[in-house]
């Protein structure tokens, strides 16, 4: 038996763990849903995950090359993981929290972060939520409870723990997810986080996007865990694995994992078996490391795709609808960018902001030393 | 000094619903100095929790609280095991104000005992200030007597900024004083001048201060009369009093357990130089722990103790014009 028997497992659960190495599957290869484990999601819920899945998967693009004319500094994207991230967010609650890793902005939108915010932080213009502080991709928005980004990999995993924790010792129901890589299992946090949570039974979903490449360390270099899954029964963890390129197995793995915190049952780990079918960041190339034929079976495997055929399958999504949406995504993309390239850069005086609460007599003093005259060129010198 | 601790811990948590603690062994058994002692019966589980054996857990689920409206205080059992969870102090404590934009605070404490003196070899003895002062975001402070102790617990539990609580261990119970029932606060960023002289100044903080007031009393029989300084918060220090303190004696003695280079004191003496520099009569001068890891069997001839800094104050004296 690979994986813990739990009394309190739900079918989907038990589907789950039933056979070493299974896979929880809903959207078949013939384009199916097996109808035992359905998570029956609702016509207008699965238009909008995929309207953001198509949206995130544009937005990959576009960004991708605003980095390389040097619009943006940078950009770390999601490419073939938008089913694991966009099905994962979708199964959450309104009142559920999200710690993010770093790949995720397609369920910050999801979840309600602005738009225009998300921009606006890629530029690091005055009106970035987090102030211009912060490299691309690393923004904030409490009212999507959507914790700040850092950029460590593990460091956000005991975080949830704890937050998830303080939301059972407050008595509320309130579910936390965290998303982190197959690397960040590797991490002193990812132990830490799923130790402490297994001890207090912290109502907390651990989102695994194992992708198969921390960098350019393929999973085999990673850990010599057969799986991430296994990782979990190390430490008393409920633990599921699924087809991450399956919105409806994310959706059904993740909803299940969130009653299961919310009914008093503790944390689980969900390892969603994806793939990484870009490189780490706009700042790697993954052709120095891997051969371009290993992304072929994953390409017959396209998340996006494979929903966009279910909806047209059951006449929910047409061609047409394509190039409509389309058309919105560019004309909404192009009114964002102009917006943020439009927008100065923070004033200098923010630099010393939000330290501490107040500031201190020596940041007064160091503000002092920038007012006293603004770098002349632009660059260094 | 431990159970004026233990008594602001608990006014506190009657105060306010939203402090928990959490380390190790800080439960049934009151922490392994006790500061705890009594909580956990007191407000039970849920408010004082023993926690698995992983400082960098222990702060990582303490943010992760705080983050969700909860106030922790934390401990970590000594200063010396605190370096796990240095990524989770310095990188995401004291960064999630500034890196959110404002958008998420960390209103918590971490408690640690700090300093040698008391046997326990290099990882019960260090005294690290210094690495949490030069990664911005945190207050620093140190307490040196049980009232100040008592009065600064509060005030760190209250403050919205995150702050590292240093407890002198050494002086863990031997530090006597009156400490008032009930509330009062010490604010913080406040130095206070426990020996009013002329011709030295000597700041000293935590356990140390003892050690110079031991000093300017000898100093004395020397016709040396030291003022002497209680640091009491490290960061952001009390310039004020310092500047004005020298302004007024002309000479400078920065007394820490700590190692010397990039200590503390090298920021005290390079401040004084910069803002008092033409009141100088004598060259600043640092007593304090030595460049090496911290010795066992030698820690009272590594520790900065009354018999060194003595010959430092009288040597500024001597040296002036």
């Amino acid at each position: 038996m690979l994986m813990p028997e739990m009394s309190e497992e739900t079918e989907g659960e038990r589907v789950a763990i039933s056979a070493r190495g299974s896979l929880l599957q809903v959207l078949r290869e013939d384009g199916t849903l097996d109808p035992d484990k359905n998570p029956d999601i609702e016509d207008l819920d699965l238009l909008r995950a995929f309207r953001q899945m198509v949206e995130t998967r544009f937005l990959d693009e576009r960004l991708t090359r605003l980095q390389r004319q040097g619009r943006i500094g940078f950009h770390v994207g999601c490419l073939g993981e938008e089913a694991a991230i966009i099905g994962s967010a979708l199964a959450l609650q309104t009142e559920d929290w999200i710690f993010p890793c770093y790949r995720e902005f397609g369920a910050a939108l999801l979840r309600g972060m602005p738009y225009q915010s998300f921009i606006d932080n890629l530029y690091g213009n005055a009106n970035d939520t987090a102030k211009g502080r912060q490299m691309p991709d690393h923004y904030t928005c409490r009212d999507a409870h959507w914790v700040s980004i850092s950029s460590p990999v593990g460091t956000q995993i005991n975080q949830a723990t704890g937050f998830a924790w303080a939301s059972k010792l407050k008595g509320e129901t309130a579910v936390t997810l965290v998303y982190f890589g197959d690397g960040a299992t590797s991490s002193n946090d990812f132990h830490s986080g799923l130790n402490f949570a297994g001890v207090f039974k912290a109502p907390v979903v651990f989102l695994c996007r194992n992708n198969g490449w921390a960098i350019s360390v393929p999973y085999e270099s990673q850990t010599a865990s057969p799986t991430i899954a296994h990782k979990g029964q190390a430490y008393g963890v409920h633990a599921v694995r699924v087809d991450g390129n399956d919105l409806f197995a994310v959706y059904r793995a993740v909803r299940d994992a969130a009653d299961r915190a919310r009914a008093g049952h503790g944390p689980t780990l969900v390892e969603a078996l994806t793939y990484r079918m870009g490189g780490h960041s706009t700042s790697d190339d993954p052709g120095a490391y891997r051969d371009a034929h290993e992304l072929e079976p994953w390409q017959q495997r396209d998340p996006v795709e494979r929903v966009r055929h279910y909806l047209m399958d059951h006449d929910m999504w047409t061609a047409a609808d394509d190039a409509a949406l389309d058309a919105e995504l560019e004309k909404r993309f192009l009114a964002a960018v102009e917006a943020a390239e439009n927008t100065p850069q923070p004033e200098v005086d923010t630099m010393f902001d939000d330290v501490y609460e107040k500031l201190p007599w020596h940041l007064r003093e160091q503000r002092e030393q920038v007012r006293r005259g603004r770098r002349p060129f632009k660059g260094g010198g | 000094m431990v159970q004026a601790l233990n008594d602001a811990l608990r006014d506190e948590m009657k105060r306010d619903q939203r402090i928990v603690l959490l380390g190790e062994d800080i439960g049934t058994v009151g922490g392994v100095f006790r500061v705890t002692k009594g909580l956990h019966e007191e407000f039970g589980e849920n408010r004082v929790m023993d926690t698995p054996l992983s400082e960098g857990g222990i702060i990582g689920c303490a943010i992760g609280m705080a983050l969700n409206g909860l106030v922790p205080v934390a401990e970590i059992q000594f200063s010396d095991f605190i370096f796990p969870a240095y990524d989770q102090i310095v990188n995401e404590l004291a960064k999630f104000r500034y890196r959110s934009g404002g958008d998420f605070v960390t209103n918590m404490v971490v408690r640690t005992p700090v300093g040698g003196g008391i046997r326990g070899g290099h990882y019960h003895s260090q005294h690290p200030e210094a690495p949490f002062i030069h990664m911005a975001g945190l207050k620093v402070v140190c307490p040196s007597n049980p009232y100040d102790a008592k009065g600064m617990l509060k005030a760190a539990i209250r403050d919205p900024d995150p702050v590292v609580f240093l407890e002198p261990k050494r002086v863990y119970r031997a530090a006597k004083g009156d400490v008032p029932d009930g509330d009062y606060i010490v604010p913080l960023e406040k130095a206070s001048i426990v020996r009013a002289g002329k011709s030295v100044t000597v700041v000293a903080y935590g356990a140390m201060l003892y050690e110079a007031l031991d000093a300017a009393t000898r100093a004395e029989e020397h016709g040396v009369d030291c003022e002497v300084i209680d640091l009491r918060t490290l960061w952001p220090l009390d310039l004020e009093t310092i500047v004005a303190s020298v302004k007024h004696t002309g000479r400078l003695v920065v007394v820490h357990e700590a190692p010397r280079t990039c200590g503390l004191a090298a920021e005290i003496v390079t401040l004084i130089t910069e803002k008092a520099f033409y009141y100088l009569q004598a060259a600043p001068v640092r007593v304090t722990g030595f460049d090496t890891p911290f010795p066992y069997a030698l820690e009272m001839e590594y520790l900065p103790l009354s018999h060194r800094i003595l010959p430092a104050v009288l040597d500024t004296v001597r040296a002036s014009p």
